[in-house]
């Protein structure tokens, strides 16, 4: 099967233009004929719920928080990006742009990205119209921040909580909806079916979390914006309850799950502390302009990082990359923290943590002036480890925290699957291997508020609008089947909790498929994931009962998917043969142990496509085409 | 330093609304003080299920202290004992071993109980959808720049804005006046010129709404602002108030 990503022709800056002009609009008085789904109410949920609403549309929108308010975009720090070019420092949509494609290793669409770049300043605009308070100068024109990956100011930012107060921004204009009765809520709902008719998507089926009733929805087009699945590595900076289910759903009804193997690690997080422990938290990345990196030279130094002489330290990232040290890029970072503890130089407790050291930034500058840099963080930091930074070092080691990978979806953010929208990090389609900060509010905000609100029309015009209800027998096919599974669930009654089971799958992903990848691990990894799923299915211990609040049987329906998913992204790991932005193959390296990709052969998009479940999957390819750019090698030293 | 100690813990166990609830007695055993309070529940939670138990329901998610969804009453104090702290973020090294804790669900009537610890904290959602916002439709927005905003009071909204919505200032208060949150959103767009034009309807539209249900009235006790895991400020209730006053004299939107 060719995938067709529908990019229009023309140059690159008329694309969107030209396509807006191209898609067939729905009447304003039609408009209210039309049910649509919204799966999430984050960033891209929450947006695409209240514009689509605004435009007249009736919108249904699911979550599985206890309000829309909550969704995990509300734990984005740094900021956003756009390219206004207040600081008149060279910015353009066009190096926005660049910026992005270079950033996610030449393994993006050039069309998506450049549209991306354009509607970033029209979010910049409609966040502030909303009431929300960004950083302001003096003069009361907004401030901007510098962030990685760019040698511009571009970063618009609300303290330490840009992602709560845009997402607060989504969820006014939401609530406004619901006041003028275009939206209806059902919060408390998990996703565990999708239901197509007639090639045609046109409902789901949920989980309501409180009483355990499995409902049905139909639509005329279901809008699935349900996040990533970085906790598919058991510890990540994702929320608890983020996960893979209702787009896996979605791959097994026919919905191809493109670039799985693209998952970010990153650099500076609070390392893991026990086996108890049950997420990890972010540290922002700045805090890497003024600490350095260290671990003792010996093996094994048990003594206290300021017992250790300056001698006996090793600042491996100044050694090694002399030009950047310290802040080379995310990717390059976390992979030599790993190699340095799997060395055994790691530091704290578990031997799995580097130190990201202050002292010499405090001689230079003074303790006030770190203090008003990353005062917020080092108090954040002291709350969670009981540990002061201004006297002995922090201790880091990467974290999963985003994912790359996602649903395929088309120019229109359409999947495989007509009438299946997929937006913000649920989608595939503009950060290619690796996402640069402050891009990912960006293009949850750009995806909801707006594309889709264009791209939806063009398809409610030209499909078919035979009536659907619940009474179809695909709904009840998806309900039998939803049920059988939770049945099936807690009727295992094993020995071996759910979360146990989710601990080992993060230990296998992340021993096999993480900062670094080989083609051994990766079919040792498969083997694993197969044994630990059919010992699930087996052995574990689901409590409880579906006719009530049974957090044990959500957390048993998402881990059963993650062990499915988690091969799924090992095979897409084991199938591209090079290296690129997150995804890095030791094979393919160069003399300076940096990524290799192969633009011959691997310069494409892998998407995948369910078979059945004693059946691989079949890899498809699309191939990205560059016209605007040159492809080039990164390099840091 | 790390250290384990030993605790007992009364929780309370409630399976449903209409329910009767009460307290249970557990003992945690080595609980490591570099544990967060509700990993300290998760490891209670993993040994009731292995013993054929039910585990205790409690809502959580972010585990950052930013989403707004964790939150019980420990020992008489929401969120616990540290101050601007949320229950994620609170970490058992404050505790000592032998201490018994006393955990229980926000109590407000307009909070309903949905089992154990999770409570039903809609009405703050009702609160929002009455006038929590800016009426503004995507795509019509002048420049971001065209309308000055003196910092120092794009700072204020951002202090009133940075409310999570977790509920502890209901359940603090001995009114159960949910006049924080409400007074919090209120402030935010009272501040700034984009929420002005709706300023009165708004203030009058949400705080009638808080009365229908069920919140209490603020009586001065501060317990809301004391407890509130994001220090935000009881002047925000005087600016709600003002904003309530103003809009019922001078405006034609009563």
């Amino acid at each position: 099967m060719m995938l067709d990503a529908k990019i229009p022709s023309g140059p690159l800056s008329e694309k969107w233009d030209k396509h807006r002009f191209e898609l067939k609009l729905v009447n304003p008085a039609n408009k209210r004929k039309y049910n649509i789904i919204v799966v999430g109410t984050g960033l891209a949920g929450g947006s695409a719920a209240a514009s689509l609403a605004e435009l007249g549309y009736y919108v249904k929108n699911f979550c599985v928080q206890d309000s829309p308010r909550r969704a995990h975009s509300i734990a984005a720090q740094g900021g956003i990006n756009a390219a206004k070019n207040y600081q008149n420092d060279g910015d353009s949509i066009w190096r926005l742009f660049y910026d992005t494609i270079k950033g996610g290793d030449f393994r993006a669409r050039e069309g998506n990205v450049y549209r991306l770049a354009q509607v970033s300043n029209h979010i910049i605009d409609h966040c502030v119209a909303q009431g929300i308070p960004f950083a302001r100068e003096y003069g009361g024109l907004l401030a901007n921040r510098s962030f990685g990956g760019a040698q511009v100011s571009r970063t618009f930012y609300a303290r330490g909580q840009t992602g709560q107060q845009l997402l607060l921004g989504a969820y006014s204009s939401l609530m406004r909806q619901v006041a003028a009765g275009q939206v209806t809520l059902f919060p408390r709902r998990e996703m565990l079916d999708l239901v197509v008719i007639n090639g045609q998507t046109r409902g789901i089926v949920v989980r309501n979390l409180v009483t355990g009733d499995i409902e049905s929805h139909a639509a005329d087009a279901v809008v699935m914006c349900t996040g990533g699945y970085a906790n598919v590595f058991y510890l990540s900076t994702n929320a608890m309850a983020s996960n893979v289910s209702a787009t896996y759903r979605a791959y097994k009804k026919g919905a191809f799950f493109a670039n799985p193997c693209y998952t970010q690690i990153h650099p500076t997080c609070i390392p893991v502390h026990g086996t108890y422990q049950s997420k990890l938290t972010l540290m922002s990345e700045s805090l890497r302009n003024d600490g350095r990196v260290w671990v003792p030279k010996t093996p094994g130094d048990k003594r206290s990082p300021n017992q250790i002489p300056e001698s006996e330290r090793d600042y491996y990232l100044e050694r090694k990359y002399p030009s950047f040290g310290n802040l080379v890029p995310r990717d390059v970072a976390s992979r030599n923290a790993k190699a340095q503890c799997d060395m055994g130089k790691g530091v704290g407790e578990t031997g799995f943590a580097v130190y990201l050291d202050f002292e010499d930034a405090i001689k230079r500058d003074g303790k006030d002036v770190i203090s008003q840099k990353y005062g917020n963080l080092f108090q954040m930091y002291e709350k969670i480890t009981a540990s002061n930074p201004y006297e002995e070092p922090m201790m880091i080691y990467p974290a999963s925290h985003y994912v790359m990978g996602g649903l395929w979806v088309d120019y229109n953010l359409m999947s495989t699957l007509p009438g299946l929208f997929v937006l913000g990090e649920a989608n595939f389609s503009d950060h290619g291997a690796n996402r640069l900060g402050a891009s990912a509010l960006m293009q949850g905000l750009a995806d909801g508020y707006f594309v889709i609100p264009y791209t939806i029309g063009g398809y409610l015009v030209g499909m078919d609008h035979t009536e659907v209800t619940t009474d179809h027998p695909a709904f009840k096919e998806a309900t039998h089947y939803v049920n059988a599974r939770t049945g099936r669930l807690l009727s295992i009654n094993g020995k071996r909790t759910v979360d146990d089971f989710h601990r080992e799958l993060g230990h296998i992903l992340w021993e096999y498929c993480g900062m670094s990848r080989n083609d051994d691990g990766l079919l040792k990894a498969r083997k694993l994931i197969q044994a630990l799923r059919e010992e699930f299915w087996g052995n574990a211990l689901v409590p409880g009962v579906s006719e009530d609040f049974n957090q044990s049987l959500e957390r048993a329906g998402r881990v059963a998917d993650f062990l499915e998913f988690a091969e799924l992204l090992v095979m897409d790991a084991f199938e591209r043969k090079e290296s690129c932005g997150g995804h890095f193959n030791e094979a393919y390296q160069t003399e300076e142990h940096e990524a290799k990709r192969d633009d011959e052969n691997f310069c494409h998009v892998a998407a995948w496509e369910y078979k059945g479940d004693d059946t691989d999957p079949e890899r498809h390819k699309e191939p990205l085409v560059f016209e605007n750019v040159e492809l080039t090698q990164r390099s840091y030293k | 330093m790390t250290k384990s100690i030993n605790i007992t813990l009364n929780v309370w166990r409630q399976k449903s609304a209409e329910m009767k609830g009460g307290f249970e007695t557990y003992h945690a055993a080595n609980i490591s003080t570099d544990m967060s309070f509700l990993e300290m529940i998760d490891v209670v939670n993993e040994q009731l299920t292995l013993d054929g138990k039910d585990p205790i329901a409690f809502d959580h998610d972010c585990r950052e202290g930013i989403c707004g969804m964790c939150g019980a009453v420990i020992n008489g104090r929401a969120h616990g004992p540290e101050k601007g702290t949320t229950l994620c973020q609170l970490h058992m090294r404050h505790f000592s071993s032998g201490d018994t804790i006393v955990i229980e669900p926000w109590r407000a009537r307009a909070f309903p109980i949905i089992k154990d610890l999770a409570v039903d904290r809609s009405a703050f959602d009702q609160i929002i959808i009455a006038g929590g916002y800016i009426s503004v439709n995507t795509g019509g927005a002048p420049d971001a720049n065209a309308i000055p905003i003196s910092q120092e009071i794009a700072e204020k909204a951002m202090d009133a804005a940075a409310c999570i919505g977790c509920g502890a200032c209901v359940a603090s208060c001995p009114n159960a006046s949910a006049m924080l949150f409400t007074g919090a959103k209120i402030s935010q767009f009272a501040l700034l010129p984009q929420g002005r034009p709706e300023a009165a309807q708004r203030a009058l539209a949400m705080v009638k709404k808080m009365d229908e249900l069920c919140f209490g009235n603020c009586s001065n006790e501060r317990e809301c602002e004391a407890e509130c895991p994001k220090e935000i400020s009881i002047s925000n209730i005087a600016r709600m108030n003002r904003e309530f006053y103003k809009a019922g004299i001078g405006s034609s939107v009563m």
